[in-house]
C-alpha cells in the first residue's frame, strides 16, 4: 500500500444522504475479475446527467468528496473504494460511514472523516480548498479551520507507512497456529 | 459477569490481542461466490501464498449466474468467464466449488444452513453484505470486503473492532397475512438504515422465538439494511432440530455434546446491552418500502411520507428526490398503485418455505395479465423440495415464471432485471435505485404480499385475499 501523505484539494460536493454501493458502482459492473478500470463506473447512472457534479469541468482532478450522512452503505463490495480511489478521491467527508465502506476504504488508502453536522454544513456553505493532515487528524476548512477528526490508531499507522493489514496477520502465525490447536475445527467442508 | 450471546461468540474466537491494534478473531467459516472473490484469489497468488483452511472454506456460483437452463451455454461471456475463474481458483487453491453444474448449487445463504455448514456457536464471513442471515443459528456472520477475503483465505483470521450489542426485542404474537419479512421491515423503518452502524443485533423475544429457522434467517438476512453488520438468534429446540440430520451436522455423540455447547450460548440473565429498541408483533401490518432505501417502508395501508412536512432540509431533499425517482406522490398509500413484475427470489426470501406461501396463494389463482411474475428458488435443493410438494406445476398453472437457482432480480447481474421505469414487487433486500435494473423502482414486500399484487396486479394487501 502507497503512504497516505498529507493533501489540499477543493471538494465535490454530494448533498445526498444514505449514498449506497449500488449508486457508487452499479453491481452490473461487478462482473469483472479485476480491480482496474472501474473509475470509468464510478456513479455510472448520475453520470449519465451532463450536469451531474462529477462531469463539471471545474471538479476534474479533486481529491475530496463531501457527502450526507451515512455514505456507503449497501452492499460489501470494495469496488466501491476502488472506483473512488482510481477516480483520484483521497478521502470522503461525512456525518457517517457505513461499516464495511469505511473498513474497506482504509484498506484501499482512501480516508473517510467523519466531521460533526455544524463543520459539514459548513463545508458545504464554503468553496477553496480544505487540507488534511493524518498524522495529527486535522482537516482545515477554506475558512482556516482546523477541526480533529477521530482515526483508529492502527489504521492510521498502517495508512501513514503504507502498511498492509495482510503482512500484519501473516506475522501472527504462532499464534494463529497455536488457537487452531486447541479449537478443533466444528466442519469439514471438503468431504 | 454476565455476558451477551455476542460478547460470548466474540471471546471464543480472539486469537490474540495487542495493545493498539485490532483483535485477531479467527473464522470458522468463509463462503466464498465469483464476484468478491477473483481479485483475493489473485492477491494470494500475487504473494505466493496458499489458502490456509479450504476444510473452513466452500463457494458456490450464485449472483452472476443465468437462471435459465443450465445445459445452454452462458450468453454473457464476461460472466462466463468470471464463474470460469470461481472454478479454476478453487481447483488451484483445493477449495470445494459446488459451481454451475453442482447439484447443491444455490445462493451462498441458502446453501451454508442447508447443508448444515452454518452451525451456532460459530463465525461466519463471506464477501456479502447479506452474511449475517447465518445469525439466526446463533453465529456471529458478517459480510467482509475483498481485501479482508484475501487475508481470510490466506490466514483464517480477520482483524476486528468489537462492535456495540443492540437488543432487538419482539413480543407478541403476528397476525395473519404478517411474516418475518415484515418484523424486519418494520425494524429498518423504525431505526433507519444507518440505525444499527457499529452494532450487531440480537433479536429476542416470544415473536421471534415463534419463528421457525427459515423466517428467522429472513430476520437476519436484512440486518444490514439497518446498518448494522451482524444480526443473531440465540439458538434453542428449533435451531437443534432444524440442524439435526444435516449433512455437514456433528453426529452421534458428537451431536450430543455439540447440543450441550450450544445451550451455553444465550445471552446471560442480567447481561446489559449497549442499545435497545422493542417492537410490538401484535401491532404489526404487512409491511412495504416506497422509496429508494429499506428504511423508506410503511404499513402497507399508511400514507406516504409528505415532503413538505419534514423540517430538515437534507432529509426533506432526500425523501422527494427517492419519489421522484420512483414516481410516486407524498400524503398517498402505495395500495392499488400498478405493478409490471413480481420477483419472488433472494437470500431473503427464496426458501421452501417461502414458495410454500406463495404458492399457496396462488394455487387455483392466475397471476395478473399485466404483471410478469418471477419465482426463483434459493438453491438446487429448495427446487427438488419444491419439485417434490408439487409447487412449480401450482407457479406455472398461475401463470408464473418458475426459474434455476440464483440471486437473479435482487441484484439484476446476470440479464433478469426491470426496464427503465417498471415496478416491482420484490421480496428481496433492496430498492436502491436501478438496484433490479437502471431506472427500476422497486417496492420490497413479504412473500404473501408478493403473490397477493401478483394476483391483482396492483399493490396488494394480501389479509383482502386470505
Amino acid at each position: 500500500m502507497i503512504p497516505f501523505t498529507n493533501f489540499e484539494s477543493r471538494m465535490i460536493k454530494l448533498p445526498i444522504n444514505n449514498v449506497d454501493t449500488d449508486q457508487i458502482i452499479p453491481a452490473r459492473f461487478l462482473k469483472t475479475t479485476s480491480k482496474l478500470g472501474l473509475d470509468k463506473q464510478l456513479f455510472n447512472d448520475w453520470r449519465q446527467d451532463p450536469d451531474f457534479v462529477l462531469n463539471r469541468p471545474e471538479s476534474q482532478g479533486l481529491q475530496i468528496l463531501l457527502a450526507g450522512d451515512n455514505f456507503g452503505c449497501g452492499s460489501s463490495r470494495e469496488h466501491a473504494p476502488w472506483a473512488l480511489t482510481q477516480w483520484g478521491f483521497r478521502a470522503v467527508i461525512s456525518t457517517s460511514f457505513a461499516d464495511i465502506f469505511k473498513q474497506n476504504s482504509l484498506k484501499n488508502s482512501l480516508l473517510p472523516i467523519v466531521v460533526p453536522a455544524d463543520v459539514h454544513a459548513e463545508l458545504f456553505a464554503s468553496d477553496g480548498p480544505v487540507k488534511i493532515d493524518l498524522p495529527n487528524q486535522t482537516l482545515t476548512t477554506p475558512s482556516g479551520r482546523e477541526v480533529h477528526f477521530e482515526v483508529d490508531q492502527f489504521s492510521k499507522h498502517c495508512l501513514v507507512k503504507g502498511v498492509d493489514e495482510l503482512g500484519y496477520i501473516l506475522d501472527q502465525e504462532a499464534n494463529i497456529a497455536a488457537y487452531e490447536a486447541s479449537h478443533p475445527a466444528p466442519i469439514n467442508a471438503l468431504v | 459477569m454476565p455476558r451477551t450471546i455476542i460478547e460470548k461468540l466474540w471471546d471464543s474466537h480472539v486469537v490474540h490481542e495487542s495493545p493498539g491494534a485490532p483483535a485477531l478473531l479467527f473464522i470458522d467459516l468463509h463462503l466464498v461466490h465469483e464476484v468478491t472473490s477473483p481479485q483475493a484469489f489473485q492477491g494470494l497468488r500475487d504473494r505466493g501464498l496458499n489458502a490456509r483452511r479450504p476444510d473452513l472454506t466452500i463457494a458456490t456460483a450464485d449472483h452472476s449466474i443465468p437462471t435459465t437452463d443450465r445445459s445452454l451455454s452462458i450468453v454473457d461471456t464476461i460472466a462466463a468467464n468470471q464463474l470460469a475463474q470461481l472454478e479454476t481458483n478453487c481447483k488451484d487453491f483445493g477449495i470445494r466449488c459446488l459451481g454451475v453444474h453442482s447439484n447443491l448449487q444455490g445462493i451462498v445463504h441458502v446453501i451454508g444452513p442447508e447443508l448444515g455448514l452454518t452451525q451456532p456457536g460459530m463465525t461466519v464471513v463471506c464477501g456479502d453484505s447479506h452474511t449475517a442471515t447465518h445469525g439466526a443459528f446463533g453465529a456471529l456472520a458478517f459480510g467482509i470486503g475483498t481485501s479482508e477475503v484475501e487475508q481470510v483465505l490466506a490466514t483464517q483470521c480477520l482483524l476486528q473492532r468489537k462492535s456495540q450489542s443492540f437488543q432487538v426485542n419482539v413480543e407478541g404474537k403476528l397476525k395473519p397475512g404478517v411474516s418475518a419479512k415484515d418484523i424486519i421491515l418494520a425494524l429498518i423503518a423504525k431505526i433507519g438504515i444507518g440505525g444499527g452502524t457499529g452494532c450487531v443485533f440480537e433479536f429476542t423475544g416470544s415473536a421471534i422465538r415463534a419463528l421457525s429457522m427459515e423466517e428467522r434467517m429472513t430476520v437476519c438476512n436484512m440486518a444490514i439494511e439497518g446498518g448494522a453488520r451482524a444480526g443473531l438468534i440465540a439458538p434453542d429446540e428449533t435451531t437443534f432440530e432444524y440442524l439435526k440430520g444435516r449433512p455437514h451436522a456433528p453426529k452421534g455423540a458428537d451431536w450430543d455434546a455439540a447440543v450441550a455447547r450450544w445451550k451455553q450460548l444465550p445471552t446471560d440473565e442480567g447481561a446489559v446491552y449497549d442499545r435497545s429498541v422493542s417492537i410490538d408483533a401484535d401491532a404489526l401490518e404487512p409491511m412495504i418500502t416506497y422509496g429508494t432505501n429499506p428504511g423508506m417502508g410503511v404499513s402497507i395501508n399508511a400514507s406516504l411520507p409528505d415532503p413538505s412536512q419534514i423540517t430538515d432540509a437534507m432529509a426533506r431533499d432526500s425523501i422527494t428526490k427517492a419519489l421522484a425517482y420512483m414516481g410516486l406522490e407524498g400524503g398517498k398509500p402505495l395500495v392499488g398503485h400498478p405493478i409490471d413484475v413480481v420477483f419472488i427470489g433472494s437470500c431473503t426470501n427464496s426458501r421452501i418455505s417461502d414458495l410454500r406461501i406463495a404458492a399457496g396463494l396462488l394455487k387455483g389463482r392466475k397471476v395478473s395479465p399485466k404483471v410478469r411474475v418471477m419465482v426463483v428458488p434459493g438453491s438446487q435443493e429448495v427446487k427438488r423440495q419444491a419439485i417434490a410438494e408439487g409447487l412449480p406445476e401450482i407457479f406455472r398453472a398461475a401463470g408464473c415464471d418458475y426459474r434455476e437457482p440464483g440471486c437473479s432480480m435482487c441484484i439484476a447481474m446476470n440479464g433478469d432485471q426491470l426496464s427503465p421505469g417498471e415496478y416491482s414487487v420484490s421480496t428481496s433486500n433492496r430498492n436502491f435505485e436501478g438496484r433490479q435494473g437502471k431506472g427500476g423502482r422497486t417496492f420490497l414486500a413479504s412473500p404473501l404480499t408478493a403473490a397477493a399484487s401478483a394476483i391483482t396486479g396492483v399493490v396488494t394487501d394480501v389479509r383482502t385475499l386470505l
